[in-house]
């Protein structure tokens, strides 16, 4: 049994590609700009140029698009009661009936379509985590919002807490299964029962696990500290983010596609 | 002009809160420029409480500590001291800040402030010194347990310092990864670095050039290795690691001359000759 199981956002797999070579406001930003594409669609039609655009993105990437589509089966479950909730509850057109809940055409529709706008959400943040180093993602971050500091938000802090939440992921999911492992080894069963016997389970992985991540973010803070890493203090870069022509192609771009996938769904 | 101590501990003490005694009392140490000390003792016996002190992470709640002159109370100088002397922690997941391995050898350079120039050669000589050059690239959560410890070595090494500290940084690495970790050492300390280990295992205290024994927070026993070896190792609780017993036999026996160090490459050097 494996607990981080085809888990894979959060994982940067470093590469050489076009995507990589982006500056990381270009592709923090690109992001949010292709995610119209999901949360504008009215019909599972519409969806036809997200998922394109992600295809192209893990293609430009090198990053396998099946990887990809599997960065969105921690949220099948979201998913799936998502799915559920609106089928069973759209006020529409009856075309079927299970008992006392009615199935609408419009319910169906809203079904898949939220259904897809999640996976694509999933799909999108997924691809951005995978060609940004939590360094990067952090320093992109930190420029987009500098207007905060202004308002005196903390943003250069949030930026690091962002860097270290990221790149302690891998580890939490290899200390989590050492625990599992531990406990299996001790008798535990987390894979028979129902839904509470098995929440139930899963409590003695807890409680090691929250010790653990105190024991190691109280480390942390030393290493950093002797490290001469002052909270809120200025601090330089190995690589200073520098925004270049093909960023600003890439922009331009994806602003384009979103703009021409717009004016299709709505006319065509 | 005669250089001063590097580490100058002046009858300190350090209590933690909420602690029945003081962790560390009546200690008084001086570390000489280039040396190599090898601090040894049992859980609890202060060493670790000890380097911490040596990096400005804790004031002596009595007497004082100084590091190249600089007085350790001093907040404003707690920067200056850290550059000058880098900790390596024993669990190298806990002090790994960055994913990428570049990365994580910038982060100290980066909190100086220094221009990126500088930052690429620091990082560039560190991962050179440290082998891991061909990784830099590299996510640090794919690196073995012998990699991220010499990552973090390399991570302290960035910051130019003058010493070293290490506390108990070769415990969770396998023979090999030791092997190496300790040859980097030895290179690092032809350089001219300061090296102060704390350490469990004696056969990796042969290439010291002092001793130190913790015991109860107090400094138990100061002095030269080879002393250490033929007289107080045993009477410290220590076990004689399997190379001392191994060299008292052959210089016995006439094989290798006297004040070999009893270190597998040591006697090997000294049969071949």
């Amino acid at each position: 049994m494996k607990f981080s199981n085809g888990f894979s956002i959060g994982q940067f797999i470093p590469g050489e590609s076009f995507v990589h070579s982006l500056d990381p406001r270009c592709r923090i930003t690109g992001m949010f700009i292709l995610l119209v594409l999901p949360f504008s669609a009215e019909k599972p039609l519409d969806f036809v140029p997200a998922v394109f655009c992600l295809y192209v993105i893990s293609a430009a990437s090198r990053i396998p698009f099946a990887k990809l589509l599997r960065s969105g089966r921690p949220v099948l479950f979201l998913i799936a009661f998502t799915a559920i909730l609106n089928l069973f509850w759209t006020p529409g057109h009856e075309v079927a009936r299970l008992g006392p809940l009615r199935i609408t055409s419009e319910g169906i529709n809203l079904a898949f379509c939220m259904s897809l706008r999640i996976y694509c959400l999933v799909m999108t943040a997924a691809v951005l985590m995978m060609t940004t180093s939590p360094m990067d993602f952090a320093s992109g971050a930190e420029r987009l919002m500098s207007p905060l500091a202004l308002v005196k938000f903390p943003v250069s802090e949030i930026a690091m807490m962002m860097t270290i939440a990221l790149r302690f992921i891998p580890t939490l999911f290899d200390e989590s299964e050492r625990i599992m492992k531990a406990q299996i080894s001790r008798g535990a069963d987390f894979e028979s029962g129902g839904l509470i016997k098995r929440a139930r389970a899963y409590i003695p992985i807890l409680a090691p696990l929250f010790i653990q991540v105190f024991t190691r973010a109280d480390s942390l803070a030393t290493a950093m500290e002797s490290r001469c890493y002052v909270p809120g203090a200025p601090r330089t870069r190995l690589n200073p983010l520098v925004w270049s022509a093909r960023d600003t192609a890439a922009m331009a771009c994806a602003v384009a596609f979103v703009v021409f996938s717009a004016v299709w769904n709505r006319y065509i | 002009m005669e250089q001063g101590p590097i580490f100058s501990i002046q009858g300190a003490e350090f209590s933690y809160k909420g602690a029945s005694s003081p962790a560390v009392k009546n200690v008084d140490l001086s570390v000489a420029s280039g040396e190599w000390v090898a601090l040894l003792g049992i859980n609890g016996s202060g060493k670790s409480t000890l380097a911490k002190m040596m990096n400005a992470l804790l004031i002596p709640t009595r007497g004082a500590c100084f590091v190249m002159g600089m007085d350790t109370s001093d907040p404003e100088l707690a920067a200056a001291i850290r550059q000058n002397v880098a900790l390596v922690f024993q669990n190298p997941d806990d002090q790994i800040v960055a994913s990428i391995v570049e990365e994580d050898v910038a982060f100290g350079p980066e909190n100086l402030g220094l221009p990126s120039e500088t930052i690429r050669a620091r990082v560039d000589r560190a991962l050179r010194l440290t082998g891991l050059s061909e990784m830099r690239r590299r996510g640090s959560y794919s690196l073995s347990g012998g990699q991220k410890q010499r990552l973090a070595l390399a991570g302290a090494l960035a910051m130019e310092p003058e010493a070293l500290i290490l506390d108990e940084s070769t415990s969770m690495l396998d023979p090999e990864g030791r092997a190496s970790f300790l040859n980097c050492l030895r290179e690092l300390n032809a350089r001219g670095i300061t090296i102060v280990q704390i350490t469990h295992r004696m056969e990796e205290v042969a290439h010291a050039s002092r001793i130190v024994v913790a015991r109860s927070g107090e400094v138990a026993w100061d002095g030269s290795p080879d002393f250490f070896w033929e007289e107080k190792c045993a009477g410290f609780g220590f076990d004689i690691p399997q190379e001392l017993e191994l060299l008292r036999s052959l210089r016995d026996g006439g094989f290798v001359p006297a004040g070999t160090k009893p270190a597998v490459h040591d006697l090997l050097e000294a049969l071949c000759l």
